[in-house]
């Protein structure tokens, strides 16, 4: 299926990466390159066949519902902030989102 | 006696322990290596003084007679590792300057076991890319040159060619890399270096900058099969920390190298030949056959009829989820901030356009597109779906064979730019070696022979999951026979 310029678009939007007008018209055209070259995938009988979405065949682990240690443990806020490009007093700060 | 930036892994390893050389030598030796090799662009830092604390570290053990199993071995490690202050950039502008507070799981098992850090390498923009010319921090250059004397810059290969360059021109003794359709194998293949891809779930991925989390495996790239099977045997590893880590003993993969392939069935896929593959590479491949049947294997025909659409199902699913991995990336907890906006809203757009390369805002694009409202079923769905009917002619075909031997890359290495233009044929790269990512089955890349410009061709091998003792002797016997030991010539410094 061939991707318009709208298309791009919208998808650049949903993806909030900012894409000046003059590369929509040729995004298009090559993201349309690559969903054309995928679409031979309608080729294959798919009938009945399940979803895969991982090949680990295992139940995913529970843990005890409780503070750990080290590094997934919390109480690290000096760590969490530590490369964020603004911060304030152990807060992420953003520009104004509430009116 | 050869210098200790001249040995292999296994030979420093020993020679350090019989105090022979001290790791302090050996890390300065690597040191002063990477310093002439600027041209190649392996590395996007040194951590040169790290470096050194680490050796000396590791000399005081040695001098006493302690120390792991890689004690003062110096490596090479592929900036998609997370190292605790120390920059790490997965090859993006995004993450410039970015020091995690952590270290990944794989290199603190390195660490462990007493190696030493050299710097981080080069590689494709958050692993995205088959020849290295993704990153933001420019092309890495494959220390092999075409016979032709027209000295060509070509490509290390993708997406760990910083990795693949600094085995190949020994600015490492061994170093980490990745694997998601290929990028430890293909660029193994184009350089004569060893790469293997274990199970997926073998290594931990805690800490490893995330590109598609079902198709992520870590593994090393490595002079030699013996280096590979160390370096894979520190790394690897059960870790709570990864939800999909398995819980299951290492083994020495060292310890079976050399064991009898006899009576091993090793199948042969026909539909591993592609239009355009050079005559080379399936002559290769026919010499790799007769090679272990030499050794005693039985040699199986065996049909993988899904095979050519496995790249398509990995061009949906692996940007699937990395168009939601990398929307973490959004200018607020780590990373990039673009400098103008009006609001929030355009502070993430701004921020994205400004701190990803092309290739990776193009996956995100396509990752969306697929997933959203009214194309889900029709892409998404129906690629996992036909993932599953490869995982399953996978499974069929080990319940007759013990491994698959299939050439690792259908080309040698190309010039820069020869093949950047055009994404589809970029990533055909990765034919042969994407199906074990969706499979989640282990694979390895053994460098066979030279083709007729003088490049490096590499042969893989696949095994059933968590086999690979099997991959691993297999592997060695392929070595033995091929017995390739050029080098590319130091035209770099």
């Amino acid at each position: 299926m061939a991707i318009d310029k709208e298309t791009v678009r919208k998808v650049a939007h949903l993806a909030r990466i900012a894409e000046p007008e003059e590369r929509l018209e040729p995004l298009a055209k090559e993201l349309s390159g690559i969903l054309g070259w995928i679409e031979q995938l309608n080729e294959v009988d798919v009938e009945g066949v399940e979803a895969m979405a991982s090949t680990v065949d295992v139940k995913l682990p529970m843990r005890e519902d409780a503070v750990t240690e080290g590094y997934t443990g919390g109480g690290q806020p000096e760590n969490v902030v530590a490369n964020a490009p603004k911060t304030e007093d152990h807060f992420f700060v953003v520009p104004k989102v509430v009116e | 006696m050869a210098g200790p930036a001249d040995m292999k892994l296994a030979e420093l390893r020993d020679a350090l322990k019989k105090k022979e050389v001290t790791s302090l030598e050996a890390t300065d030796a690597y040191l002063a290596r990477m310093d002439k090799a600027k041209a190649l662009n392996a590395y996007v830092i040194d951590t040169a003084d790290k470096a050194r604390d680490m050796a000396k570290a590791s000399d005081a053990k040695l001098t006493k007679g302690e120390g792991g199993d890689l004690e003062g071995v110096p490596l090479g490690i592929k900036d998609l590792f997370c190292t605790e202050g120390v920059q790490t950039t997965a090859g993006s502008h995004m993450l410039g300057g970015f020091a995690p507070r952590y270290e990944s799981t794989v290199t603190a098992n390195l660490w462990r076991d007493g190696a030493v850090c050299l710097g981080k390498l080069n590689m494709d923009e958050f692993a995205m890319g088959s020849s290295n010319e993704t990153s933001y921090y420019g092309n890495v250059i494959n220390p092999w040159r075409r016979n032709d004397g027209g000295n060509a810059d070509l490509t290390p290969g993708g997406s760990s060619g910083g990795s693949a360059a600094s085995v190949a021109a020994r600015l490492c003794a061994a170093a980490t890399a990745t694997d998601t359709g290929g990028s430890i194998r293909q660029p193994a293949s184009l350089t004569g270096t060893v790469g293997v891809k274990p199970t997926y779930g073998r290594c931990s991925r805690w800490g490893i900058v995330a590109f598609a989390s079902s198709l992520d495996q870590a593994g090393p790239i490595a002079q030699d099969v013996r280096d590979a099977a160390i370096m894979l045997k520190s790394m690897a590893g059960h870790d709570p920390k990864d939800s999909t880590s398995i819980d299951c003993p290492v083994p020495d993969y060292e310890a079976v190298l050399g064991q009898s392939v006899k009576g091993l069935k090793i199948g042969v896929p026909k539909e591993y030949r592609i239009d355009g593959m050079p005559e080379e590479i399936e002559k290769l491949w026919a010499e790799g056959v007769q090679w272990m049947k030499d050794a005693g294997c039985e040699i199986v025909d065996i049909s993988l009829p899904l095979t050519k659409y496995a790249l398509p199902v990995y061009y949906i699913v692996a940007p699937a989820e990395a168009s939601s991995n990398l929307a973490r990336y959004d200018g607020v907890k780590y990373g990039l901030r673009a400098s103008e906006f009006k609001d929030i809203t355009s502070m993430y757009e701004n921020t994205r356009a400004e701190g990803f390369g092309n290739e990776v805002k193009r996956r995100i694009l396509i990752g969306t597109y697929v997933l959203s409202a009214g194309y889900y079923d029709a892409y998404y769905l129906r690629a996992q779906k036909v993932r599953k009917k490869i995982f399953d002619e996978f499974t069929d075909a080990f319940s007759k064979v013990d491994l698959i031997l299939t050439p690792s890359a259908p080309s040698a290495a190309f010039g820069l730019g020869e093949k950047s233009d055009d994404p589809v044929q970029m990533y055909l790269n990765d034919v042969f070696t994407v199906t074990a990512n969706l499979a989640g089955l282990p694979g390895a890349s053994v460098p066979a022979g030279l083709d007729k410009q003088g490049l490096p061709l590499g042969l893989q091998l696949l095994a059933k999951p968590f086999d690979e003792e099997t991959m691993f002797k297999g592997m060695y016997a392929l070595e033995q026979a091929a017995n390739f030991t050029a080098r590319p010539n130091e035209w770099w410094g």
